[in-house]
């Protein structure tokens, strides 16, 4: 499986997840956003990190640049394209996700654990995992999700939602919701379920020594669906 | 401007100083050449007052690759592998304005180590503020934190440790210290020393501007009312284009065209350049016209004196200009030949074609002024006698209670969830416990890094002081498994031309001196900070110091965290009872007199390495090192991160109950142990002839004592974890 990670200036976790599509099997490419084209993928990843310093807003500037136009055609035409915290925010500034992610309700940058229940598994990001609750790690500033009533309506009845913040048991309740987000949606995908963007970070949970292994079932699972 | 005695004085310089300016130029300087002479004879970048103390630190070691006088020190991790680390003060700019002074703090320690060609792998903060109750301090304590977690994390780079202290003697003056550490492949190290004729010099990276001009000089001064005027010497940071440059200079030094390179951090292109020269005993010639800058008609006054961030010097080989360029304009940062080195041994500037400086080198740096500053010895003061009747009223779970919950012991997650700490993907330990740990990207190694002071035993006693805190570090690495290499300190003081300040300085740095020689845990980069006071109210004395330490295995690093029910918990080192000083006796007893705990450097380094020789048989659980608070403080703090219960029994000793738990005796360890493993463990203890009690077992989730009292580990946390999120949230 062919992997692209595309690094904006200010990426800052593009080689996070370079080793950890690695891990997994998938031989990765490091693409820089000034190039034109995009190499024969089978999945692109948008990392996370500060593109373009989140000046003018989160992921904004980064979304006109250069190589997005094949990551749009990319897209467009069926391909997977995973967007990971920054990446989540370029993938809703391009409007290939609906809604926009706000400041974090407590007006505070907040780095730790947090549990995910995944909502929908008919796509491949999450077909086949067993578990209902993830254990993934957050580290943002800007990850409130907010949309539309209209929107919201709409990604429900397409089962948009991806996974919400939740408890250890799958309780989803504003008590376990970090940052404010609407419904407590920490991930959404589009319409097609090929393009998937999330706040948590699934690559730095990869090694027991680490924060958790989810990330490592996510990443397995992930290039298993796909093969 | 006409120059004068009194423009001198207005520059920081005093009157003999001004005096030796004129002699050595054999003229009176003009206004940029005056500029230049106290941007780098003041406290902060001359080192005028402290030089001749910090000579006698012990500095050198077998890790040791790089000593003080560099960006930063590098030590020796094996395996072709080094790391660069330094601490660094940015009190004055984080008073005034604590957004912009934290962050740039953070920026320019890290730009401190990636000069050197390594990657920053974590960074580390002690923060010192104000009472809780000063008006000042809640948006302080907020916006360094923002600011600290603003640079860091846009830089992806974790910040794994830290400490926040709060004490009333720094309502007027908080402390910042930023400390870094980079790795770097032994033979890619760079270093700050020019060489070869007519190399070119390049300056890359941020514009310059008019901000932080004359930023060096603002923190060799005292503050006064007037404090709020200076705001405009705070440098501005922006760590989006510190993120380019470190990309863009990691590339550039990925081939073999740089000579020699320097950030420009205090006292800007004036310190960069001449240290560069210096060192390489050249002269620099350096054309002001082909500085880039942000703002239209700067003078070569507020050219070389800005302080603007993110800018880089560097000599290049000739003929490497095109491709250096090429990575810079890839990366949209600025890239000018501004100048090239010369035989003259003299620094050289001109603007529209005239020359604006010419001032030789050695004037600048080996000439310029040290002081051997008058100072007073401290004596060490009497120990108090304590009343049993005073202790006989306590009840020690209430006490207990308040020392979890004191500002200076309790939980400070508010914090550093506010930092990341995990980005890079290599933080093995969090914020929180005795070390941050990072593995050394792709091997078995880690890396261990801690940062400690204890301002209140520096100042009952300067000269025990400066040994505990290097003790501190000494075991916060011990407790995570690590071996302790190095150090780097930030020493953190009042004015040196007030003799007791001085003399805390002389004291303390003594000190350390003795302590680091002990241990031969050698300091290899620091920074002095003078002046931290407010009119005539000084802080308490406050060294801090960064250790390093190297685990050989991560997966042998320890964890405070009690692990499983029915294990033995006994406290290495041994209890006098030692509440002078204490956060008991200052805060449970408001009494605030008496010496400070007596460091023994032999049971230090004895308990210390025997502790690592268990930790190597693989016999210890969990371990965590007393400090503030004393032994049940300590074993508190395990529990709640094990979620774990103890039913703690006082050894029959003579000395009360309360003396025994909440005394701060040093050298002392708490671990955790398996029953099976106890005779072996006690073995090796006595073997090694290190003193040990047995304190109890674990058990579900109460903490009993004695069989007696008990109160719910939930209790105990509820009372560790509230007071910080309460306060910053009312």
């Amino acid at each position: 499986m062919k992997s692209s990670v595309i690094t904006f200036p200010g990426s800052n976790c593009d080689r996070d997840m370079d080793v950890a599509l690695k891990k997994f099997g998938f031989k990765n490419k490091m693409i820089w956003h000034d190039d034109a084209e995009l190499p024969k993928s089978d999945l692109v990843v948008l990392p996370g990190g500060f593109s373009y310093g989140d000046y003018l807003r989160c992921g904004s500037m980064a979304s006109k640049s250069k190589i997005m136009k094949s990551v749009l055609n990319f897209a467009n035409s069926g391909g997977m394209v995973m967007g990971i915290c920054n990446g989540f925010q370029i993938l809703v500034e391009t409007g290939l996700v609906p809604g926009v992610l706000l400041r974090n309700k407590y007006l505070e940058f907040i780095c730790k654990n947090v549990f995910v229940k995944i909502n929908n598994k008919h796509n491949t990001y999450f077909k086949n995992i067993d578990s209902e609750v993830l254990k993934f790690h957050i580290a943002h500033n800007e990850g409130n999700y907010f949309c539309t009533k209209d929107q919201l309506k709409e990604i429900e009845d397409n089962e948009q939602i991806a996974i919400n913040y939740c408890d250890k048991d799958g309780k989803i309740e504003e008590q376990f919701n970090p940052n404010g987000s609407l419904k407590n949606i920490a991930g959404i995908f589009n319409k097609e379920k090929n393009v998937f963007g999330m706040m948590p970070h699934p690559e730095r949970m990869i090694d027991t020594a680490l924060s958790g292994e989810d990330g490592s079932l996510f990443f397995n699972n992930l290039i298993n669906n796909l093969k | 401007m006409i120059v004068n005695e009194q423009v001198a004085f207005d520059h920081g310089l005093k009157k003999n100083e001004y005096a030796k300016i004129c002699e050595l130029l054999k003229r009176i300087p003009n206004i940029t050449e005056l500029g230049i002479f106290s941007a780098m004879w003041n406290e902060h970048c001359s080192y005028k007052s402290s030089r001749l103390h910090l000579k006698k630190l012990p500095t050198k070691g077998k890790q040791v690759i790089q000593g003080p006088g560099e960006n930063a020190g590098v030590v020796d991790i094996g395996d072709n592998d080094a790391i660069v680390f330094k601490i660094e003060s940015h009190n004055h700019p984080s008073f005034i304005e604590p957004y912009q002074g934290a962050a740039t703090g953070v920026g320019g320690i890290m730009r401190d180590v990636f000069t050197m060609g390594a990657r920053p792998i974590a960074n580390l903060n002690s923060i010192h503020f104000g009472s809780p109750q000063h008006k000042k301090t809640k948006n302080l304590l907020r916006g360094v934190v923002h600011g600290i977690g603003g640079y860091g994390n846009c830089m992806g780079v974790p910040t794994i440790a830290g400490q926040t202290n709060f004490d009333s003697s720094y309502n007027g003056n908080i402390l910042v210290n930023a400390m870094t550490l980079g790795l770097v492949k032994k033979d890619k190290i760079f270093y700050s020393k020019a060489a070869g004729l007519n190399k070119p010099v390049i300056y890359v990276g941020s514009k310059t501007g008019r901000d932080g001009i004359h930023g060096a000089s603002m923190a060799s001064a005292s503050f006064d009312e007037k404090i709020e005027e200076k705001k405009p010497t705070v440098q501005v940071g922006d760590p989006f284009t510190e993120k380019l440059l470190l990309e863009a200079c990691l590339e550039l030094m990925s081939g073999d065209s740089i000579i020699a390179i320097q950030d420009m951090g205090a006292a800007g292109l004036t310190s960069s350049s001449i240290e560069m020269a210096s060192k390489g005993n050249l002269g620099i010639e350096i054309n002001l016209n082909e500085v880039p800058c942000r703002e239209t008609k700067m003078t070569p006054y507020e050219i070389m004196l800005s302080e603007s961030q993110e800018r880089m010097l560097i000599v290049l080989e000739n003929g490497k200009e095109e491709q250096a360029k090429k990575i810079f304009d890839k990366w949209n940062l600025d890239f000018a030949v501004i100048g090239k080195t010369t035989k003259s041994k003299k620094i050289e500037l001109y603007f529209d074609n005239e020359k604006v400086v010419d001032i030789p080198v050695n004037t600048l740096v080996e000439n310029s002024p040290m002081y051997d500053r008058k100072w007073k010895k401290a004596k060490l003061p009497k120990k108090n006698k304590i009343k049993k009747e005073d202790l006989k009223n306590l009840k020690i779970i209430d006490v207990l209670k308040k020392v979890l919950a004191h500002p200076n012991v309790c939980s400070k997650e508010w914090i550093w969830q506010q930092y990341d700490h995990t980005v890079m993907g290599d933080t093995i330990q969090k914020p929180g416990g005795d070390s941050g740990v990072v593995r050394v990207h792709g091997s078995d190694k880690a890396v261990a890094a801690s940062v400690d002071s204890s301002a209140v035993y520096c100042w009952a006693h300067p000269l025990t002081g400066g040994k505990q805190v290097v003790c501190e570090s000494f075991r916060n690495l011990i407790s995570v498994g690590a071996k302790p290499v190095a150090i780097t300190n930030c020493l953190n003081f009042g004015s040196p031309e007030n003799e007791e300040n001085m003399g805390e300085f002389v004291e303390c740095v003594q000190g350390i001196g003795e302590a680091a020689e002990y241990l031969k845990f050698p300091v290899v980069s620091g920074n002095v900070s003078f002046y931290n006071q407010t009119k005539d109210e000084g802080i308490k004395p406050t060294p801090s110091i960064g250790g390093v330490g190297l685990i050989k295995n991560y997966k042998m690093m320890i964890t405070m965290d009690f692990k499983e029910v029915d294990n033995i918990v006994l406290v290495i080192g041994k209890t006098e009872g030692h509440v002078d000083q204490s956060l008991f006796a200052r805060n449970i007893l408001d009494e605030k007199n008496g010496p400070p705990p007596e460091i023994n450097l032999f049971n230090e380094k004895n308990n210390g390495e025997t502790l690592l020789k268990l930790i190597d048989s693989g016999y210890i659980k969990s371990a965590h090192d007393v400090s503030v608070g004393g032994i049940i403080t300590a074993v508190s703090k395990m529990c709640i991160k094990g979620n774990k219960g103890i039913n703690l029994k006082k050894p029959k000793f003579l000395i009360n109950q309360i003396e025994y738990f909440f005394a701060e005796d040093q050298g002392r360890y708490i671990i955790e142990i398996s029953k099976e493993n106890q005779k072996k463990v006690a073995d090796l203890l006595n073997k090694n002839a290190v003193h040990f009690d047995e304190l109890g077992t674990i058990n579900e989730n109460e903490l009993y004592i004695n069989d007696k009292t008990k109160v719910t580990i939930d209790e105990l946390k509820t009372s560790n974890t509230s007071w910080l999120t309460s306060y910053m949230s009312k």
